[in-house]
Formats: C-alpha cells, structure tokens, sequence
C-alpha cells in the first residue's frame, strides 16, 4: 500500500473570494505589490485591502530575476531610494520575522575601458556623497575579493578595476514574496490569485473600482504595480505610459560547489554573475531588442551572455546550463521607475522598473503606499513622476551605467 | 532566434537585423509649433500593443535597408512584412490562431 502523502505544511495566506469593495485595490501580486500593500497596512492602518493577481503569487518577474541588490546608483534621485530599500532589506528579514537568506556579499561592477574607469570613479564619489558604500579597487584588489575573476591583461577586455559595494548582495526572491504575504494576510489583507483585472469602473475622470474575472469590485483607491503588462492596464484606463515592454532572460548552471563569493556584474562584456545559495551560477544580461509579451527570448542572447561569463570567468569552462527563462520588464526611456499619480483620480502607478526593480521592492512599496494612502508622492518618489517627461526633467540612468539590474 | 524576411534579401536570422521599435511614427511637420505635452508624446511615448504590432528592423549585416513587420508580441509569430513605401497591411486581430509558432 502506498505511503500516504504526509500533512501539507501550514499555509502563509488565506485564498478568501474577493469582496465587494475595498478601501485600496493593488493590482499585481509580485514583489511590488505585496510591498506595496503591507506598508499601506503596516504605515498607513489601511488593512481593508485586496491584491488582485492574475496568475499565482509572484509568479512574474518576481520569481525570474537574478536578486541582485545594490544601491549604487549615480543620480541622487535614484540613490535616494534605492539606499533606502537596502536599509529596509537589512532589517526586513527580522521585521517580517522570515529568513530569505539576504546575504549581503557585495557587489563588483567591472571595468574594461578607460570610460568604464571613469564612470566607475565617477560613481564611486557619487555615490559616497549620498552615504552610499562604495569603493574603487584595483584589479589585484579585485582579483582578492573574487579570486575565480580573469584579471590577466591578456584578454580582449582586460578588467582595469572595479567599484564594490559591500552592503550589496542577493536574496531568496520566492521567500521575499511569501514572507510579504504573510505578514500583510496576517494584518488583513485579502490576497486574490486568479484573478485578472479586465477593466476599470469610473465615474468621470476617477475611478471607483475594476473590472475582473471575477466579477466587479469597487475601491477607494487602485494602484497599478503590473511590471511587463503596465502599459495593458494604463490602456483599458484610457492613459499612455512612456515604458517598452521587452523579454529579459536569465539562465542557471546545474549545482555546484561554492566557487564563487560576490556579484560580478560587467555592463561591458555584459553579463553579471552570482552563486545562489544551492550552488547554481545564476547569470543574466541585458533584454531581448524586440518588443515582447511572450516570457521567453531568443538563444543568440543567451550564448552572447555565456561568452561573456567564460571570458570572464574560465572555470566556468566545463559547467552545464540547467535551464533559462525569460520574464517580462517594463522599460522606461530613462531607465528609472514611475511611482505616481496618473491622469485618473484616485489611480496610481508603479513601473518602468524595466530590468532592475526586484532590488527596490521595499522602496517601490514604501513611496507607492504612502502615494495612494495620501494622494501625494513621498520624498523619495516625488522626482519619479509621469510628468518628468513633459518637463525634461529625467533621471538618466541608461548612460550613468552600473545601470542594468 | 526569430527569423525575418528581408524584402530585398529574403529569410535571415535575426542576428543580421537591429530593432527599430514601432512603425509609422512620422517625425512632426512643424516641430517648432508643438506644445512640450505633444513633444513629450513625440519622444517618449509609443504603443506597447500585446498583439499584433507594427515595428521597424534594419537589415543591418546585409543590405542595410530598414523595412517593416507585423508582429505578434504574443507569440512572436511575424504577420507580414512590408516596405516603407507600402500601408500598413491590414492584419486581424488574432489572425494567428492555428499558425505556426
Ligand atoms: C530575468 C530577470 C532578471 C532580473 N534581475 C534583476 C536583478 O538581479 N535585480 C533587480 O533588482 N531586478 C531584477 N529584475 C527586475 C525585477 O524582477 C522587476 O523589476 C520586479 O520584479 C518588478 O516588480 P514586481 O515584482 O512587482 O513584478 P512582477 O512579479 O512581474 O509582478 C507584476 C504582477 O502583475 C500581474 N498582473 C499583470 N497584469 C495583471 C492584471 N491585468 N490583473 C492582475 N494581475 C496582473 C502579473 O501576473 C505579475 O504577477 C530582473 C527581471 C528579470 C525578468
Ligand atoms: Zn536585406
């Protein structure tokens, strides 16, 4: 006789049916919005709230990305809130009580030319003006804290040194997300998978609630935080979003021995690189050209990648991809997010996180529920605005560099 | 890797090609005369259709021309293909039902 099948482990959320209306409707189960929603609660004491995903839980970018976080960014917008969400990462694990195995290893981001070198210093003053951590290392230096890099002059991009920032590292992306659920289900928040929003209710310019598959739910406030399908929702809104959705894909070895102990990040030979705690070397790059709803890319983007990680890293020689796959990022023109009102009353949107949001989730939650709970932005989101575009005023991160992921 | 069809040089891998994003965006008639709300939608902003999606490639390792395509962002699967000189073919929505993916 078969065994039977031992007890399913306790579950971290109800799967309650959709109310009629809530006070805040967040629409997006990732990363984002479960922030988003456990800060409206957690900050603000609004717990009457529903997050409304259309497939399962963090099943989007939110389980595909490589987990890099680092705050090491060049403008002072962007360190503003990136640094916050690393300071929000560092005691997040106690406060949802959760170990999702945030391991602060650091981060190298490579150089290889002269204006590589440049920007990299550049960065690094930069950056510690806005009290982010950040050094300068030659590549002797860099070679001592990741001995598996090729520091050999004898390349055709040789490494000339490198910017650390030891508070950066990685964590357990899935964990992250089930730990946010937790915590927000625990203080009221109903969580709703399978349920796709299909339109909006509004009365006027505002909007009262949305439309789903199943059926209509109204709501004092909504907020967008849908990543790759932004641009789908802001549409059935009757709103245009500067933001390109692309494929972004990523790719694991099989299981292997600790070899490797940071992140390597190299935006010129373009790939970066880290060990996940089970021993896979987890790699990634930059997004597929076209435009793309598909999850999944084309493979010449995958070897360019490889061929990157073997120059960099000959002992990777003999090791087996496992798998790869692609998510879905929302990419804005001047890769930095949107965090704001829309032209509807009492809608907000998060997005154009493009290929680097899973760093900021606690940042992103943080200003996005302070926004809805309060109609206004926060300090940290106030220059992240959809009206940048008309005023000029963008925060470029595209050409500041250290820029993807 | 997708493959496209160049109209002058006929299938190539994707490779050979460089993306040029959403078709038929006319550069402004009078530039000068736009509000910063209308140079803001000229600049930035552009469709990001789940579906069949009008877009540019250049035949950049070959003859260099740029060119346009129907695409299904969906499924990737491309619709049609056409010069610049020629309108936009009419493609139905969902037109690739049953097709090759
Ligand atoms: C391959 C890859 C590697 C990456 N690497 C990194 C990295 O190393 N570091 C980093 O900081 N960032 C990285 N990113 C980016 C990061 O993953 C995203 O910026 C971030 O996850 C986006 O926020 P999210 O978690 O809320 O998105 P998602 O998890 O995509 O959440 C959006 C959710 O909205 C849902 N949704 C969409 N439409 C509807 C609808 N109509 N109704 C209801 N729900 C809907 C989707 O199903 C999805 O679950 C990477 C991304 C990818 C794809
Ligand atoms: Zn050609």
């Amino acid at each position: 006789m078969a065994k039977p099948l031992p007890e399913h482990p306790a579950w971290l959320w109800r799967d309650p049916d959709p109310k009629a209306s809530y006070d805040a409707i967040v629409v997006g189960g990732g990363g984002h919005g479960l922030a988003t929603a456990y800060y409206l609660a957690k900050n603000h004491g609004i717990t009457n709230v529903a997050v409304l995903e259309k497939g399962w839980l963090a099943g989007g970018n939110m389980a595909r990305n490589t987990t890099i976080i680092r705050s090491n960014y060049l403008w002072d917008e962007s360190a503003a809130i990136y640094e916050f969400a690393l300071r929000q990462w560092e005691q997040l694990p106690a406060e949802l009580d959760y170990d999702f195995l945030f391991s602060q290893r650091g981060v190298l981001n490579l150089a290889h030319t002269l204006q590589d070198v440049r920007e990299a210093t550049r960065r690094v003053n930069a950056n510690r003006l806005n009290r982010v951590d950040a050094e300068w290392l030659e590549p002797d230096e860099v070679a001592k804290i990741c001995p598996i890099v090729n520091v050999s002059p004898d390349v055709r991009y040789p490494v000339l040194g490198a910017t650390f920032q030891p508070r950066a590292g990685i964590a357990k992306h899935d964990h992250v997300a089930w730990a946010f659920a937790r915590a927000c289900d625990a203080m009221g928040v109903d969580i709703i998978q399978n349920c796709e929003v299909t339109g909006f209710l509004k009365d006027g310019d505002r909007v009262t609630g949305v439309e789903t598959t199943r059926g209509n739910i109204s709501a004092g406030t909504v907020g967008l935080v849908a990543a790759g399908h932004s641009s789908v929702l802001a549409e059935k809104a009757g709103f245009r979003l500067p933001v390109q959705s692309h494929p972004l894909q990523a790719l694991v070895s099989e299981l292997y021995e600790p070899v490797h102990p940071t992140v390597v990040m190299s935006n010129h030979v373009h790939v970066y690189v880290s060990q996940a705690h089970k021993g896979e070397l987890v790699m990634g790059a930059g997004v597929d050209a076209y435009n793309g709803y598909g999850q999944r890319g084309s493979f010449h983007v995958i070897e360019h990648q490889m061929a990157a990680a073997l120059e960099l890293f000959p002992i990777f020689g003999r090791a087996h991809l496992l798998r790869t796959w692609g998510g879905i990022v929302d990419v804005s023109p001047d890769a930095s997010p949107i965090i704001g009102p829309t032209p509807v009353e009492n809608l907000y949107i998060n997005c154009g996180w493009g290929t680097g949001g899973f760093k900021a989730t606690p940042g992103a939650g943080w200003a996005m529920a302070h926004t809805m709970a309060t109609g206004a932005p926060h300090e940290l989101n106030r220059p992240f605005g959809l009206e940048r575009f008309v005023t000029g005023a963008l925060i470029d991160e595209h050409g500041a560099a250290a820029v993807a992921h | 890797m997708l493959q496209l069809s160049c109209p002058w040089c006929g299938p190539r891998d994707e490779t050979e090609y460089h993306y040029g994003g959403q078709a038929h965006v006319p550069y402004p008639e009078d530039p000068s005369a736009l509000t910063d709300e209308e140079w803001a939608e000229y600049l930035f902003f552009r469709d990001n259709t789940k579906g069949p999606f009008a877009e540019r490639w250049a035949h950049s390792a070959g003859c260099r021309r740029w060119f346009n395509v129907v695409r299904d962002t969906r499924t990737y699967q491309v619709l049609a293909v056409y010069t610049n000189s020629d309108p936009r073919p009419a493609v139905r929505f969902g037109a690739e039902a049953g097709g090759p993916r």
